[in-house]
């Protein structure tokens, strides 16, 4: 089968001040695949996820040399417009963070501000995003109810259904399962391998069991740097390097 | 023997500690029931005194032989006007200040003058604004005595409070309703209006039912700029007489002892209202948003 890629990565190097949190990134996301961040706490996995779609910009002091294409033009060019950047690469958060707004109204909310109007257009868009994420049965009766309102795994899939609403290509997730249950995860993973068939996911997890369980490829993070990349398979039976055989095998981390 | 008597000696220090425990909670409790009472008697004592003196008329006659006899619906009127031309005026500039001050200003020199500006603004007695107001907007400006130049003085008197609690409301909505927002590729501005503001409403609310208190309880400054005049204001450019100034001048001139304990009743009745509506509305939008109770 042949992988195309969807976005290429070009020695990316990050600094926050005079600290440089991301060093020479190298990295090829494959189209309708899921790509899994790895590594300890603070080497730069959430840092680099949240390039991809710009949000960095809302810090101040940032710098960024390198570039990012997605599919084949690069993000950080003066051309890029970011509105239909962040519309092509939508994101979900390790926190739930549904607008204090209705059910309806959050997965309403992005099409009505790229232009939607029609109400028959929004309840069909509205359907076909909570169905997508696996959502609609549990919510289709409360939807005027206020979203904060639902459980934490709920709301978290309402998020992604937020996301599917302005029709993305690639989702970015991170640690989208740290502040759920068990059983609220394993849906939210049952609903990636349902989504990749549409989408390209990238996901930035702490939990290694579910970078093995969801992911095709692994990348392994350490102190800003990407060590490894390669399919989850291979990064998890016979990793090419110590570092990265040392983190799996949870030698540190 | 020595054993027995610090044994004793610890239990009188245990007696001693309790005492005072005892006696700083009913210090504290003391201070509590006092503010009550002295809230209550006040109330009270206005009501028992000005309830009487009202009726249906009070609400809907002109005042007649400078307040001594009819009612005070001019002066009704007058006291909403002004108190709506204020809050119009107000509550744009103000939002739009708090919005400019939490969501997009750094935090360089100008701001920090702009912020230490509106908290000095906050603490100057209302007569300096009433005498600006005078100087400013009725004479220079040629507004004369009328309800615009009222309106605009006590604008400005309640502005700084209006920026400070939509400060500090806008700054209570999560970053996370900010992000999730502008990932779906809101710009700054939709973020602002279609989430940010309708999730700190009750905090703007607030500070808008304190800028109405402070419109409907200030004298000085609106005699100042609005007059005194008993006549019913139709246009903006008419002088008008609020009801705190009405009770002023009743009170300080002498001339019923009556109507002033009346027009207190209904401006204690005016401010209770507001409060209790701007709850109301703040619950119900609360309800609309957030968890349901």
């Amino acid at each position: 089968m042949m992988n195309r890629t969807k976005i290429k990565v070009n020695d990316l190097n990050l600094f926050y001040g005079d600290f440089q949190a991301l060093i020479d990134i190298n990295l090829d996301i494959m189209e309708n695949k899921v790509t899994a961040l790895i590594g300890p706490s603070g080497c730069g996995k959430s840092t680099f996820i949240r390039t991809l779609n710009r949000m960095n910009d809302l810090i101040d002091n940032v710098k960024i040399k390198g570039e990012i294409l997605l599919d084949g033009a690069d993000i950080y060019d003066d051309k890029c417009d970011l509105i239909q950047l962040r519309k092509s690469v939508g994101m979900v958060f390790q926190k739930p963070n549904p607008f204090p707004k209705t059910v309806y109204e959050n997965v309403a909310y992005g099409p009505k501000i790229h232009g939607v109007k029609s109400k028959t257009a929004l309840d069909e868009i509205v359907e076909k995003s909570l169905r997508g994420a696996a959502l609609w049965d549990e919510v289709k009766d409360r939807l005027d109810k206020p979203a904060l309102g639902l459980s934490g795994g709920q709301q978290q899939r309402l998020c992604i259904a937020r996301c599917l609403a302005v029709e993305p290509d690639v989702l970015l997730m991170d640690e989208p399962t740290s502040a759920l249950d068990p059983i609220s995860t394993l849906k939210i993973e049952d609903l990636l391998e349902e989504l990749k068939k549409k989408y390209t996911i990238v996901i930035v997890t702490h939990n290694m069991q579910q970078a093995g369980r969801v992911s095709d490829f692994t990348s392994f993070f350490l102190n800003g740097e990407i060590i490894e990349t390669d399919l989850t398979d291979n990064i998890f039976s016979k990793p090419r390097d110590k570092r990265t055989e040392d983190y799996i095998t949870g030698r540190f981390g | 023997m020595e054993m027995q008597a610090s044994k004793i000696m610890i239990s009188n220090k245990k007696i001693n500690l309790n005492i005072k425990e005892k006696v700083s909670y009913f210090a504290i409790y003391l201070a509590a029931i006092l503010t009550l009472v002295a809230l209550i008697s006040i109330i009270g004592y206005v009501l028992m005194n000005g309830v009487k003196h009202i009726d249906f008329n009070f609400f809907i006659q002109e005042p007649s032989s400078m307040g001594r006899k009819g009612g005070i619906f001019s002066i009704i009127v007058g006291t909403i006007y002004l108190t709506l031309v204020s809050i119009a005026i107000a509550t744009p500039i103000g939002v739009a200040a708090a919005i400019y001050l939490t969501e997009y200003a750094k935090e360089t020199k100008l701001v920090k003058i702009i912020r230490f500006g509106t908290e000095t603004l906050a603490g100057i007695p209302s007569i300096i604004f009433g005498l600006f107001g005078f100087v400013f907007f009725v004479i220079l400006l040629g507004f004369r005595w009328s309800i615009l130049s009222g309106g605009l003085t006590l604008a400005i008197m309640i502005l700084p409070t209006l920026i400070r609690t939509t400060e500090e409301s806008l700054k209570t909505v999560p970053q996370s309703f900010r992000e999730g927002s502008l990932a779906l590729g809101a710009t700054k501005w939709q973020t602002i209006i279609k989430v940010v503001l309708p999730s700190s409403i009750s905090g703007i609310l607030t500070g808008l039912i304190l800028g109405i208190g402070r419109a409907v309880g200030e004298t000085a400054a609106v005699m100042l700029t609005a007059g005194s005049s008993l006549g019913l204001p139709m246009s903006i450019m008419d002088p008008t007489r609020t009801m705190s100034v009405h009770l002023y001048i009743l009170a300080s001139e002498g001339l019923s002892k009556e109507k002033t304990f009346a027009t207190a009743t209904v401006l204690i009745i005016f401010v209770v209202l507001i409060n209790f509506s701007a709850n109301i509305l703040a619950n119900k939008y609360m309800k609309r948003t957030k968890i349901e109770a």
